[in-house]
């Protein structure tokens, strides 16, 4: 993939690409902190939320290479999860996105499970089929409300202290959950387990002869991915407090993937301006009488036919990028 | 009344009936995705999408054009084939050298703007369209009341199922077809049109959603979001059938159906959930689907 590219001459561009990133890193941390200032609160907790969802789903299909249809489950069933335990048993914002979390890390230890018997297409199906599944046990369990949903979910006060009700506070919890969300999305994939999830990516044969168990990697990236999807997921349920169907519906697995296809599949930080753009789009057609449906589908077509390394992809594979010192991939 | 563990009999045949109409549509519906899968490599997400098109395009000619439901049931499948085409020509060749799943996620994307214009411009509510004259009313078998379209939609699906499948396996066309699939270069080599072919597969898989769908318009209501609905079943179906055979994703529409339908007599709670059920337990005693070759 780098042909002809001598040893330093990559060591310096790797190095001037972590400068750059580092720059960037920078910038884009002093604006999430201001940010609260300049734009609805609402708004940008909503969009860290989708951002964390598309970069832990782009763990899996952009790390890994496999294509979940059904990542709604882990993130509408993580919003269910928390928001019952906070809303009926009383616990507090940090142990119920936790309970959001591990009931999300067991149902993609399940889904998972029964998903990576068959490859690729199959796979997709496989994880869409059992993600309907999961929905209509939302529309008749008791403790979802069908399609009422879990509604007035309180947002309680963080350790015992500190007040969520107040919107700068929460703001500034949800900026946490998703930075620490990145950081282990990051570590991840710079582990050794990382880096063989990203040997299975490009030949799935050649690790298996090497003696990895491949099936018991694709198992694990898949549980972290649905793990980090129910932080989304559940910080989400406690942003708007409330959980609903739609968090669960296929359509949300779609604007996942639209979502990570749109900034990049297989870079770190594609996802998140791809969520970026899908939820400043959703909310400007939410005002006018225009479908998003529409939208989204001529989206995804136009990113499949002719932008498929996404806005980040592009932005790396371009001369400017390549300048910045920045490799890209296929 | 008759009884059967414990249920009438009556509710009992009622709810076979309904599956094995369910079925009938499963089974059209996953034949098609077959056959397109065979040759084209692309899971055709849009299955669901064009389906549907056929039941509007059923009730919209009557609507319009004042044309009945048997020209509709010929004049539809054509119109979405070669809606198809024009698709397939213009945007989805261009994805064939590229990993399948950008196939499923570009008919993904088709779905949602058909399904999206659908809603847009007649909601989403549904609208009936009325049983075709004659084929109204029903007849009394003695054990059970039949609805006569009912019957008609059971024997017509299963004679477009036996057909695709004698056209693949019977005729030069088809034998052309699965020749192109085993190794389409030398099917090149030998003067064969493969590019046409591809086009023409996906054409016939698009018109025989149509086909289900203008079927279907007299059984359920016609609405925009009848496609979406029916495709995610259709996908289990076909991981149960494995897509290698045509004949395996034809008895595994009609055997899911009737499970569904038997479900709603003994646990109606389970039935919208049943064929995924029944998938998850097929993929972990057999990975490689029932019909399946390759896992």
């Amino acid at each position: 993939m780098t042909h002809g590219t001598s040893a330093t001459a990559r060591t310096e561009r790797s190095a001037s690409a972590s400068k750059t990133y580092a720059a960037f890193l920078i910038i884009g941390l002093v604006l999430l902190i201001v940010a609260p200032a300049f734009f609805y609160p609402i708004f940008i907790m909503k969009l860290l939320c989708f951002a964390l969802f598309a970069c832990a789903f782009n763990l899996l299909l952009g790390y890994t290479g496999l294509l979940s249809f059904g990542h709604a489950t882990f993130f509408g069933g993580a919003a269910y999860f928390t928001a019952h335990v906070v809303k009926e048993w009383g616990f507090s914002p940090e142990l119920g996105i936790l309970v959001g979390v591990v009931g999300a890390a067991l149902l993609g230890l399940v889904m998972g499970y029964v998903a990576i018997r068959r490859q690729g297409i199959y796979f997709a199906m496989i994880t869409l089929a059992l993600s309907q599944m999961f929905f209509f046990f939302c529309l008749q369990a008791k403790f979802t409300h069908g399609e009422d949903g879990i509604q007035s979910v309180p947002r309680g006060h963080l350790f015992g202290f500190i007040d969520l009700n107040s919107s700068t506070n929460m703001y500034y919890f949800v900026l946490a959950v998703f930075l620490i969300g990145m950081v282990i999305i990051w570590r991840f994939i710079n582990s050794p387990f990382g880096m063989i999830l990203k040997s299975i990516r490009e030949n799935e044969q050649r690790a298996i002869s090497l003696g990895y168990s491949v099936a018991r990697y694709k198992l694990g990236a898949f549980v972290m991915s649905a793990a980090l999807a129910g932080l989304a997921g559940g910080t989400k349920a406690l942003v708007f407090q409330f959980a609903t169907l739609t968090d669960v519906a296929w359509q949300m697995s779609g604007e996942v993937i639209l979502m990570t296809l749109l900034g990049g599949i297989g870079t770190l930080i594609g996802p998140i301006f791809g969520a970026g753009l899908v939820v400043t789009l959703q909310n400007y057609l939410a005002t006018s009488q225009f479908p998003v449906t529409i939208v989204t589908g001529i989206v995804f077509m136009v990113c499949v036919l002719v932008f498929r390394r996404g806005l980040i992809g592009e932005f790396y594979a371009s001369r400017l990028g390549r300048k910045l010192g920045f490799e890209h991939r296929r | 009344m008759t009884m059967i563990f414990g249920i009438p009999l009556q509710a009992f045949l009622g709810q076979l009936l309904i599956g094995l109409i369910n079925g009938s549509f499963y089974a059209l519906l996953s034949l098609g995705l077959a056959v397109i899968f065979g040759l084209l490599r692309v899971i055709n997400f849009a299955h669901g999408a064009q389906y549907m098109l056929g039941a509007f395009a059923a009730m919209l000619m009557l609507d319009y054009l004042g044309i009945n439901y048997w020209f509709a049931l010929i004049l539809g499948p054509i119109v979405v084939g070669l809606f198809g085409a024009v698709i397939e020509r213009t945007m989805l060749s261009r994805l064939y050298k590229l990993d399948p799943l950008y196939g499923l996620l570009f008919t993904f994307g088709l779905a949602l703007t058909i399904e999206g214009t659908f809603r847009y411009l007649y909601g989403s509510s549904g609208q009936p369209y009325a049983v075709p004259p004659q084929l109204a009313g029903g007849t009394n078998l003695g054990f059970m009341f039949l609805p006569i379209y009912r019957g008609w939609v059971v024997v017509v699906s299963l004679i477009a199922c036996i057909g695709t499948w004698l056209l693949i396996e019977k005729t030069k066309l088809g034998s052309y077809l699965r020749a192109a699939t085993e190794n389409a270069t030398l099917v090149q080599v030998f003067g064969v049109n493969v590019p046409l072919l591809l086009t023409l597969t996906y054409a016939i898989g698009a018109g025989l959603a149509a086909f289900a769908g203008v079927l279907a318009a007299p059984v359920y209501q016609v609405s925009p979001l009848m496609g979406s609905n029916i495709i995610i079943v259709v996908f289990a179906v076909v991981v149960v059938g494995g897509m290698g055979s045509i004949m395996g994703a034809i008895v595994t529409g009609y055997m899911l159906g009737i499970a569904e339908g038997l479900t709603k007599v003994f646990y109606p709670e389970a039935s919208s959930i049943v064929i995924f059920v029944i998938m998850a337990i097929v993929l972990l005693i057999r990975p490689a689907g029932l019909f399946g070759r390759d896992a």
